[in-house]
């Protein structure tokens, strides 16, 4: 039988805000599946060409795949949601790039001819899952010497990364931080990120947090605008003592959910769906898991190699702002200056959060409303550092750009 | 007094209330519509202990109204909203608090409370929003009324004005607010009809469609486009367009048609509905104030009256006494039931059968003396199955299950060798009876409980010629038996606690209301009714006419009238047990000889229907032979009320159930005897009968009555 790879596109992403995780955040009393749910729920609302019954597949990432994350998620959640019984769906880990991995195995299949259309997303409640929870790591890890200790502790291994790159200081770092608070500050100050978020109801039956009662969540609330280097100079190093990550240049422990379309640009074309942004290719490249954040400079290489560009031909960068050290890492290998322009526009991780297994399609939506902005913009990138040593990078097109779907 | 002082008053008359927080949260509407103030409704319970009103509960709510107000009045937000915990929004008024009030004055302020607090909903600087997340029941939905918009939960399970089926009237505000929301018509489907109907219950989709809500969202997200509803309302984006009512003729042909629904249901016998409606036809001319101050003297009126402590009375019966059957035992005796035997596949038989099989889910097997009989049997419940498949009740991977599950054989022991339960539906004749049971006996495994369907023989009787008497229960169902929620489980002289437990297990299976009844003649219902009956037989065979005898009960507020009711069970049934009962207690009940001749005849009832309206069939007079004593109605009624009292209390001395309120739960679900009246006892109290007949009441002041 002929087969014809398909080209593939991200319709459209949402997310929930992000929460602060913990017995005083927003999500406290929030379960992790509705979160993802709604987020569904209104990715469907908002595009009506989509038939339901004719989602092939629901990708739903989470790290901690138990309790409300557990259950086969993708499935779960779907029926949740509302969606036909007919939707199949399954769940998917790849810790921080699980949501990415949810697209670009979707994409994958989308493809291949299996799907025409797939809901991808992930969430990540960190208040009700902290991260290792449940966890049983094999005692060969440590006395076959297979990775370093500080493999299992993110924030160790930024550390670690500082000291590959002793160039990238603790100024350096907080400097990327305040940059990235005011890069979000203003992206919110013009709706940029607003249109793309579900509003979402909470319960608070806690007087001790604040007013009691039902709400409504309408923005990340991690943000600190107006951070200064000031405030983040006598920030504690809590991994390392005299050490360069504080709470302040790193994102924070999160809730929050994200989902997304994706499908054959025929189908999206069929349908009258927005094609939003073209997949170009994708890669995952496995780095020594005590320096994790060095994963997407690998993952990047490859990622390029195998769509025949090189970094130059890239103009918008979304780089999952895990720790301030390993955008910083990445940009240094690369050559770009830490304030490039093209990096982060709408600011990162640091501001917005990270909820593990639901980020990567934050940095997808986002980077799909910069080509919409700027379609002089011909390709960008999403990439991101995963734990255990890995990288995730996704190539993408921008179909505004004048020769988009041309040869390069 | 204010509202303040008036509410701290009656909290004082209320001590053990739940009390209800309105929690006072403040959100950004989406789309920067705005700052709005959201109230939560929550008694801090889950949604098992559903959010009710007391007067600490409506002061909560004032507290959070003059919060609100102050912020609306200032520019602070641009909208109010009211909600409630998960799954419930609120079920109303708290009914413990309203048994406890005695006086007229506390009955006042508590109508006036709730109306004090609520209208302040439509009176503040900015739009207020209902969202009914959940199941809202009277004081709940009227919360909502009195707010500028309301939008509805498509997952909403339960929604409903039921004051009317209790012995109230909507008082806080539903009465004047409902029709002059979606009309007259609706309102009264709502308020009168529905509660009439066993307190009907509409679903969020139909609260919509009524037009109660201005706008329906599902319940996986509904709180939160409800809000961004809201946000497009305060914004003029959405314009919300509600018809405009009919004032004219429609309502009164609406208040009109609640009064024949009144009629039909109560007779005349119950005074709320007709309330209500009072209050329903004055609200025509729009003037709220005046229908809230109606509401308020309704209210205190029937909370001093003893229909509506009947009515609560009624309710605890079905609701708890119902759910936990006095005198049953401990339920860790009973033994599971597996299979299922039914001797017999008649009609009731085969009823019986297609009951187990629903609810058990477990294999059930119909004997008869015959193949033909046998095939009947089992054929009637595949089609019955087929009928739910057709309905779609069931599923067809449900429908393949349970037809599965029935079967029907001819020899007993190749069907019950492994049956948990057997139970033989029969002919009526003890010696076929105890011949059944006799060879069940021989087939059946050691633990199997054998029960009997029997009216009116005796268990003890009918098991005492078996090796393992202690195993027989009686199982006493009422026709329609899919219908009717009573079983009498009755307990024979040998009846271990086992067997009676298994019996109580399996009824709640069945979803069935058990009352533990002695093994006396007829056992309750049965005896009550044919006493009953036995009496208007014969103050009509001394000479009353049919329609005098029959009018006289109407105050009772029966489902139907005593002869009708003859004809639904069978003249010849009807007759078989006033003929064992005038066996048993010769001196109170008769076998009437005109009930005998229309038997004979072959008649099925008295009446004909042929001018649409019953009459009296001309065959059937022309059998009368009657006396020359004609009764008024008021001596009819008093000479079958005082004959019911006597049984009654004959009975309670007898031990037949363990107290008047297990009557009262046998006629109410046994035999559909008014709700509203408590069943019988209340209003034999009421009306001075007991006292007259046995010299004292059934029940003590308070129990169905305003607490003395």
């Amino acid at each position: 039988m002929p087969r014809t790879v398909r080209d593939v596109v991200f319709v459209d992403g949402v997310r929930t805000p992000f929460g602060k995780a913990g017995p005083k955040g927003i999500y406290h009393e929030t379960r992790a599946d509705d979160l993802v749910v709604k987020a569904i729920r209104e990715l469907l609302r908002r595009n009506p060409g989509l038939d339901p019954k004719k989602i092939d597949e629901v990708a739903i990432a989470a790290t901690t795949q138990i309790g409300d994350q557990g259950l086969t998620l993708g499935r779960t959640a779907g029926i949740l949601a509302g969606l036909p019984q007919s939707v199949p769906g399954y769940s998917i880990d790849r810790m921080c790039a699980s949501a990415l991995t949810a697209v670009t195995t979707a994409a994958g299949s989308v493809a291949f001819g299996a799907y025409d259309a797939v809901i991808a997303g992930g969430v990540e409640h960190m208040g009700r899952h902290p991260m290792g929870e449940g966890v049983d790591p094999n005692p060969r890890f440590v006395s076959d010497k297979l990775v370093d200790e500080s493999a299992l502790f993110m924030g160790m291994t930024a550390e670690n990364l500082h000291d590959r790159y002793p160039t990238i200081t603790k100024q350096r770092a907080d400097e990327y931080a305040v940059r990235s608070q005011e890069k979000a500050a203003k992206a919110y100050a013009n709706g940029k990120i607003q249109q793309d978020l579900v509003p979402i109801s909470v319960r608070n039956t806690n007087a001790e947090v604040g007013e009691t009662g039902w709400g409504l969540v309408t923005a990340d609330e991690p943000m600190r605008p107006g951070t200064t280097l000031e405030n983040l100079a006598g920030l504690k190093t809590p991994f390392r003592v005299h050490g360069r990550v504080t709470a302040g240049n790193a994102a924070g422990l999160n809730d929050g959910a994200t989902a997304s379309i994706i499908a054959s640009e025929e189908f999206a074309r069929e349908h009258d769906l927005p094609v939003r942004m073209r997949l170009v290719s994708y890669a995952f490249a496995g780095v020594e898991p005590e320096v994790m954040g060095y994963g997407p400079i690998p993952a990047t290489e490859k990622a390029l190699a195998k769509a025949g560009l090189s970094i130059e031909d890239i103009n918008l960068f979304e780089i999952n702002e895990a720790f301030a050290v390993q955008v910083l890492a990445f940009l240094e290998h690369y050559g770009i200056a830490d304030d490039d322009a093209r990096v982060n526009q709408y600011g990162g991780a640091i501001a917005y959060g990270h909820p593990l297994a639901s980020s990567g399609v934050r940095l997808m939506t986002q980077l799909a409303r910069q080509f919409e902005e700027q379609p002089e913009v011909r390709y960008g990138l999403t990439t991101m550092c995963v734990g255990f040593g890995m990288g995730a990078t996704v190539i993408w097109e921008n179909p505004h750009h004048k020769d988009a779907g041309g040869d390069k | 007094m204010s509202t303040t002082e008036l509410l701290k008053g009656a909290a004082e008359l209320f001590p053990d209330e739940v009390v209800t927080s309105a929690h006072v949260r403040h959100l950004d509407l989406p789309f920067n519509a705005g700052r709005f103030a959201l109230i939560t409704l929550d008694n801090g319970f889950d949604h098992t202990k559903p959010t009710t009103f007391g007067p600490a509960s409506l002061a909560n709510l004032n507290a959070a109204i003059d919060q609100v107000e102050k912020e609306a009045a200032a520019g602070e937000i641009i909208g109010v909203g009211v909600t409630g915990k998960p799954f419930i929004f609120a079920v109303g008024a708290d009914l413990k608090g309203v048994e406890l009030l005695k006086e007229h004055k506390d009955a006042l302020a508590i109508g006036k409370g709730g109306h004090e607090v609520f209208k302040r909903l439509s009176a503040l600087a900015v739009p207020t929003f209902a969202y009914y997340n959940g199941a809202a029941m009277g004081g709940g939905v009227e919360v909502g009324l009195h707010c500028s918009y309301r939008t509805v939960s498509a997952s909403l399970p339960a929604f409903s004005l039921p004051e009317v089926f209790l012995g109230l009237v909507p008082g806080w505000g539903g009465c004047a607010l409902l029709p002059n929301l979606i009309g007259a018509d609706k309102a009264v489907s709502v308020i009168i009809e529905n509660s009439l109907n066993q307190n009907k219950q509409l679903k969020g989709v139909q609260v919509y469609e009524l037009g109660i809500a201005d706008a329906l969202f599902e319940g996986a997200d509904f709180l939160e486009q409800s809000l961004i509803w809201t946000a497009s309302v305060l914004k003029g984006e959405i314009v919300v367009d509600r018809p405009v009512i009919d004032r004219g003729e429609a309502w009164d042909q609406a208040v009109a048609k609640g009064r024949f629904i009144a009629d039909s249901k109560v007779h005349g016998a119950a005074p709320a509905a007709y309330r209500a409606l009072d209050i329903i036809a004055a609200a025509k001319n729009g003037d709220l104030q005046q229908g809230f101050d109606a509401e308020d003297k309704a209210l205190a009126d029937l909370i001093m009256g003893g229909e509506l402590r009947a009515g609560i009375y009624a309710f605890n019966l079905v609701q708890k006494r119902g759910k936990r059957p006095a005198g049953a035992p401990d339920k860790s005796l009973a033994r599971p039931v597996t299979k299922v035997g039914v001797v017999g596949a008649g009609l009731m038989a085969s009823q019986l059968a297609l009951l187990f099989l629903r609810r058990l889910e477990v294999p059930v097997v119909l004997t008869d003396i015959d193949q033909e009989r046998v095939d009947k049997g089992v054929g009637y419940v595949h089609a019955e199955i087929d009928k739910l498949l057709g309905k779609g009740r069931i599923n067809q991977d449900k429908a393949n299950r349970l037809k599965a599950l029935v079967s029907g054989v001819l020899d007993k022991a190749e069907g019950f060798s492994d049956a948990d339960f057997i139970i033989e539906a029969v002919f009526e004749e003890i010696g076929v009876k105890q011949q059944v049971f006799a060879e069940v006996e021989a087939v059946a495994p050691a633990h199997a409980i054998l029960a009997t369907n029997t009216s009116s023989l005796s268990v003890t009787e009918m098991a005492s010629k078996l090796k393992n008497p202690e195993r027989v229960v009686g199982f006493h169902f009422f026709n329609p038996v899919a219908i009717l929620p009573l079983l009498e489980i009755v307990r024979g002289e040998a009846t271990d606690d086992a067997a009676l437990a298994t019996a109580f297990g399996v009824a709640k299976k069945l979803k069935k209301t058990a009352v533990l009844v002695k093994d006396a003649p007829a056992f309750v219902v049965n005896r009550i009714l044919t006493r009953f009956m036995g009496e208007i037989q014969n103050v009509i065979d001394e000479g009353t006419p049919v329609a005098v005898a029959e009018k006289a009960v109407e105050p009772l507020g029966l489902p139907m009238s005593p002869l009708v009711l003859l004809e639904l069970v069978g003249p010849a049934i009807g007759l078989h047990v006033s003929e064992t009962l005038n066996r048993a207690f010769p001196d109170r009940f008769t076998v009437s000889p005109n009930l005998a001749a229309v038997v004979k005849a072959g008649k099925r009832g008295f009446y004909v229907y042929d001018s649409g309206k019953p009459e009296l069939d001309p065959e059937v007079a022309a059998l009368l032979r009657q006396g020359d004593v004609v009764l008024s109605e008021e001596q009819v009624r008093a000479r079958v009320l005082d004959a019911v009292a006597q049984e009654i209390g004959l009975m309670l001395d007898e031990g037949v159930v363990a107290e008047a309120q297990d009557v009262d739960l046998c006629l109410i679900t046994g035999a559909g005897w008014p709700f509203h009246l408590g069943g019988i006892t209340p209003y034999l109290d009421r009306e001075g009968v007991s006292q007259r007949v046995n010299g004292k009441p059934f029940l003590a002041p308070g129990v169905a009555s305003v607490p003395a």
